[in-house]
């Protein structure tokens, strides 16, 4: 690994850009994804930034069970996404779709969709929890390449058409 | 002038080899006096240079070919201009710059937010747009009182040499003339309580909503060096330098430019955004008035009330 790689692979993990996308979810997780932005939590520590556009983001936080008139929205701001990237699930919802399983408005769960990275499990789950789902998704990155992953990126789209 | 001179105000103090590590120092201190007013700890301070290399690196969409060349153009274009402006900023004592360079420095300054609304009208994007109309608006908005200061300092030296025009105008024109210029600070950075170019998750990043990788990096380095020429003006304008001795002139421009930093930052924080309409009652009322107040004290003659 050159030096040049070393840094990149440093800087990814010292600078997630979060994207929080509410895919229909009941709110519960969003507000404790926002206590991770709290002086209590301050995920800003770590690096992490709460971006308010989908193309500065690297990883992408998704509450909710994925409903059909999210599906659209999921898939833009998943492809808007420059490589690196990565997919936290936040909650039982994007999982499983918890109390939402077999409702004919439903089109998750999320990893049917998109790749997804991690998994935080509960109903909500608590921020320090997320925070860690955060952790281990930037992780993850800078193993896929140091220079943005172009054969990962492509198998990634490849699994997000399959389904 | 001499060619020498000018490289080393170029490419070592003010320009690049200072403008570069100071454009993420106070980047850092901005976010990190925002996440202290919060009661939060905030990033390190190595923050804004992994922001920057990690953005660098990052792979995005490809654009077309036009559309990429005006993408990566512009922040280049408002990059090369601040680091021009910063080369001519007045420092030192000496016989630096020449006759009128005070007019280029007016002029490179406000080339950023030039590409900033080219920027955001170039991404064909909504947020885009609104952030470049915001951006066109403010901007006139800010440029009468910064303007009008700027002329009032020159009538009052009798000069259109920046070295002039920082150390000849009398005490009683140069201080509502400098507090008029640090009053449009907030609103050339884009800050609170005059956000509303980037307002973050009301039109997501404004002019930069469709930025991406490199493009978006170049951008944040701009923004950084934005608050490293408009401090680094307001210090020069500000601040007793110029004395011939050089370490002392610099160590005291770059102290009241960090300590600018602070305050701005630290105003940020404890203030929410304004409507357009309320920041063009501000800059039309307190800015205005203390722009006409040293304009008023620049005409009367020396020797009369204007001391
Ligand atoms: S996991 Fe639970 S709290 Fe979170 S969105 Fe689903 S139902 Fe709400």
């Amino acid at each position: 690994m050159s030096v040049i790689d070393k840094l990149v692979a440093r800087s990814r993990r010292r600078s997630p850009w979060l994207f929080r996308l509410n895919a229909g979810g009941c709110n519960g997780c969003d507000i404790e994804f926002s206590a991770c932005l709290s002086p209590r939590y301050d995920v800003e520590q770590t690096g992490a930034l709460l971006v308010g556009s989908a193309r500065h983001a690297d990883i992408l936080c998704v509450t909710g069970p994925v409903t059909r008139g999210s599906l659209a929205a999921l898939e833009t701001i998943f492809a808007q996404m420059g490589d690196p990237k990565a997919v936290v699930a936040v909650g039982n919802c994007p999982a499983t779709c918890d109390v939402f399983a077999g409702s004919p408005v439903i089109a998750g769960p999320l990893d049917g969709l998109v790749p997804v990275d991690v998994f935080v499990p509960g109903c909500p789950p608590r921020p320090g929890d997320i925070i860690e789902g955060i952790a281990r998704a930037v992780a993850a990155l800078p193993a896929k390449g140091a220079r943005g992953g172009k054969r990962d990126a492509k198998r990634k789209r490849g699994a997000g058409k399959k389904t | 002038m001499n060619a020498g001179r000018a490289l080393v105000g170029l490419l070592v103090f003010p320009g690049l080899l200072y403008a570069l590590p100071a454009a993420w120092l106070m980047l850092w201190i901005e976010r990190k006096a925002r996440a202290r007013m919060q009661g939060r700890i905030g990033p390190p301070f190595y923050q804004p240079f992994f922001d920057f290399v990690k953005l660098m690196a990052k792979r995005t969409v490809p654009l077309a070919p036009f559309d990429a060349i005006l993408a990566a153009g512009l922040p280049i274009l408002a990059g090369s201009s601040l680091l021009v402006a910063l080369g001519l900023l007045p420092v030192l004592s000496g016989p630096g710059g020449f006759a009128g360079d005070v007019i280029l420095l007016v002029a490179l300054l406000e080339v950023p937010g030039l590409a900033a609304v080219l920027a955001g009208f170039a991404s064909r994007s909504i947020f885009g747009q609104l952030g470049g109309a915001r951006e066109a608006v403010l901007s006139v908005v800010s440029s009468v009182p910064f303007l009008g200061a700027v002329v009032a300092l020159a009538i009052s030296a009798r000069s259109l040499r920046l070295v002039e025009v920082a150390s000849g105008p009398a005490a009683a024109v140069r201080w509502p003339a400098v507090i008029a210029l640090v009053l449009c600070l907030p609103l050339k950075l884009r800050i609170n309580p005059f956000s509303l170019v980037n307002a973050e998750q009301e039109i997501y990043a404004g002019p930069l909503t469709e930025y991406a990788g490199p493009k978006l990096a170049l951008w944040e380095l701009v923004h950084g060096m934005e608050w490293v020429a408009w401090t680094g003006l307001a210090a020069c304008f500000g601040l007793p330098l110029r004395s011939g001795r050089p370490a002392r002139d610099i160590a005291l421009m770059i102290a009241g430019s960090f300590l600018l930093v602070v305050l701005l930052a630290v105003a940020a924080a404890g203030t929410a955004r304004l409507k357009v309409r309320q920041a063009g009652l501000f800059y039309w009322s307190w800015g205005l008035g203390l722009t006409l107040l040293a304009l008023v004290l620049a005409v009367i003659p020396r020797g009369g009330g204007g001391g």
